[in-house]
């Protein structure tokens, strides 16, 4: 594979989102520690790292499931504003996919999907579920359309999840250990329609320990540790070349099995 | 036992205006206990101590204290109501006693109300609020279109006893001039004292019966909700 990754519509300079120096603290914890990171339009950035290194958190602040304490968070230009109606727009454009799926446990799998639309974007009943059912067509789960959230395998689950943040257009998709909680027979699954997505020009930002995914759709690797950046570059450099020892200790740890 | 079925019309109308100040104070506990409770999760933290404090203030007051500061206090200081007297619904009339009893009621009750669909909010996994807010919902359309209709199931087991507890005590307006069940039977009483016995247990029955039909509907919805 040659260096930089393989989204094939290849990468904007068009900056998506912008972190700079963020610090959060959880009481007494610095879970973020100055992190300073940017996405571009159509990049695919995987961030791994052991468990507690605030991957998760990095995730949640940029829609503002988590608040900040100091430095700044642009999203398409503009700093995320604190509460309300411009906040809640804002998270329209950005999608969020959750380790635990969190479908809406009372709604169809097409009502969990044309929900977004009408609500938040006034499109109508009609055209939201046409395009909920292409959706769901394309993620493979098209079948299940009319059942409820508990009828369904984890991994049918989660390609819902993903087709319910993309009926939002968004502009940037936030995937934390989306295959975590997923048997393992079903991660390739879910997998196939994330690569599918970084190859149609999806600007995404995925947490995940499944490197395979990072080797074959990221464009940049991002290592943290201890709520810091300690290391990113290519996963060609990365994988086969990691210069931290924090880096090498954690790699010869998962990839040993 | 003459003495009520000779007057059965009385104890008609006494448990309809029971009836009455259920209806009418349960619609608005619910109501207003409801946005309370909304509050109380909601992300604007004076609202949330507000609506602490008012839960605080009303489940720690004995309901007699609140009917005398709404029935009593609240006149003294030029708050009666008046607009409400004389207005006629359905044929009943309406007069601002039965208005105040049952502000009186509404404002007691809606604190227990708060707290039980508080805890039945509790209840929705987190996750559900946050994929909701993640897609652009704002507060209000995350509560009123994912959070409060999952609520609605686990809330109805403690919503029964809080709305059993209003029946109940709709009879303490008995002591504010208005004529329901229980100052009904009380009139009785001192009319037919031979018959203290038969009337106390019709009233009994009559209480019964009503929440009776209450814990049955309860369970209705708790079994349609279950299979849904
Ligand atoms: N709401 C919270 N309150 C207090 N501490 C928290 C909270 N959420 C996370 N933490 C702590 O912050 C640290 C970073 O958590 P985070 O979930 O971001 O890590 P992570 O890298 O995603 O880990 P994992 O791989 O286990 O998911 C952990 O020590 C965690 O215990
Ligand atoms: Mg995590």
């Amino acid at each position: 594979m040659t260096a930089a990754g393989s989204s094939a519509s290849g990468t904007g300079t068009e900056v998506i989102v912008a972190l700079e120096s963020v610090d959060k603290w959880f009481g007494d914890l610095h879970v973020l520690r100055g992190i300073d990171l940017s996405v571009r339009r159509g990049e695919v950035v995987v961030v791994i790292g052991p468990s507690g290194s605030g991957k998760s958190t990095l995730c949640r602040t940029i829609n503002r499931l988590e608040t900040i304490d100091r430095g700044s968070i642009v999203l398409e230009g503009q700093p995320l504003p604190q509460e309300g109606k411009a906040l809640a727009r804002l998270r329209a454009d950005v999608g969020m996919v959750f380790q635990s799926f969190n479908l809406f446990a009372h709604k169809t799998v097409l009502e969990n999907v044309t929900l977004g639309p009408i609500k938040v974007r006034g499109t109508s009943r009609v055209e939201a579920e046409e395009r909920a059912r292409a959706l769901l067509e394309r993620v493979g789960v098209a079948e299940q359309a009319q059942k409820y959230p508990a009828q369904l395998s984890g991994g049918q689950q989660q390609r819902v999840a993903i087709a319910r943040a993309l009926a939002m257009d968004p502009a940037l998709m936030l995937f934390d250990e989306p295959t975590s909680a997923l048997d393992p027979e079903m991660i390739k699954e879910v997998l196939d329609v994330m690569v599918d997505l970084a190859r149609g020009g999806m600007t995404m930002v995925v947490v995940t320990h499944e490197m395979g995914f990072a080797r074959t759709a990221a464009d940049r690797v991002i290592f943290m540790a201890d709520g810091a950046i300690v290391e990113e570059g290519s996963p060609d450099e990365f994988f086969s070349n990691p210069r931290s020892e924090r880096a090498q200790d954690f790699l010869s740890k998962v990839l040993s099995h | 036992m003459e003495a009520v079925f000779s007057d059965f019309g009385e104890y008609a109308k006494a448990f309809g205006l029971t009836c009455g100040l259920f209806l009418v104070a349960g619609l608005g506990s619910l109501v207003w206990g409801t946005f309370l409770a909304a509050l109380r999760v909601g992300p604007v933290a004076v609202m949330r101590k507000a609506s602490a404090a008012y839960v605080g203030v009303f489940r720690n007051t004995p309901l007699l204290v609140v009917f005398i500061f709404v029935a009593v206090a609240l006149p003294k200081i030029g708050y009666s109501f008046t607009f409400i007297e004389n207005v006629d619904v359905g044929g009943h009339h309406v007069s601002g006693y039965f208005f105040r009893a049952c502000v009186a009621l509404t404002l007691y009750t809606s604190a227990f109300v708060c707290e039980a669909v508080r805890s039945g909010i509790n209840a929705v996994p987190l996750g559900q609020a946050e994929a909701a807010r993640s897609i652009g919902l704002t507060f209000t359309q995350t509560m009123q279109e994912v959070v409060l209709p999952q609520a609605v199931r686990a809330v109805v087991p403690p919503l029964t006893s809080v709305l059993v507890a209003l029946l109940k005590n709709t009879s303490v307006a008995a002591a504010f001039g208005i004529a329901e069940a229980t100052a009904q039977m009380k009139s009785m009483n001192n009319d037919h004292a031979d018959q203290r016995i038969q009337i106390f247990l019709l009233f009994a029955v009559g209480y019964i019966v009503l929440v009776e039909v209450l814990t049955f509907s309860s369970y209705a919805l708790e079994r349609r909700w279950r299979v849904a």
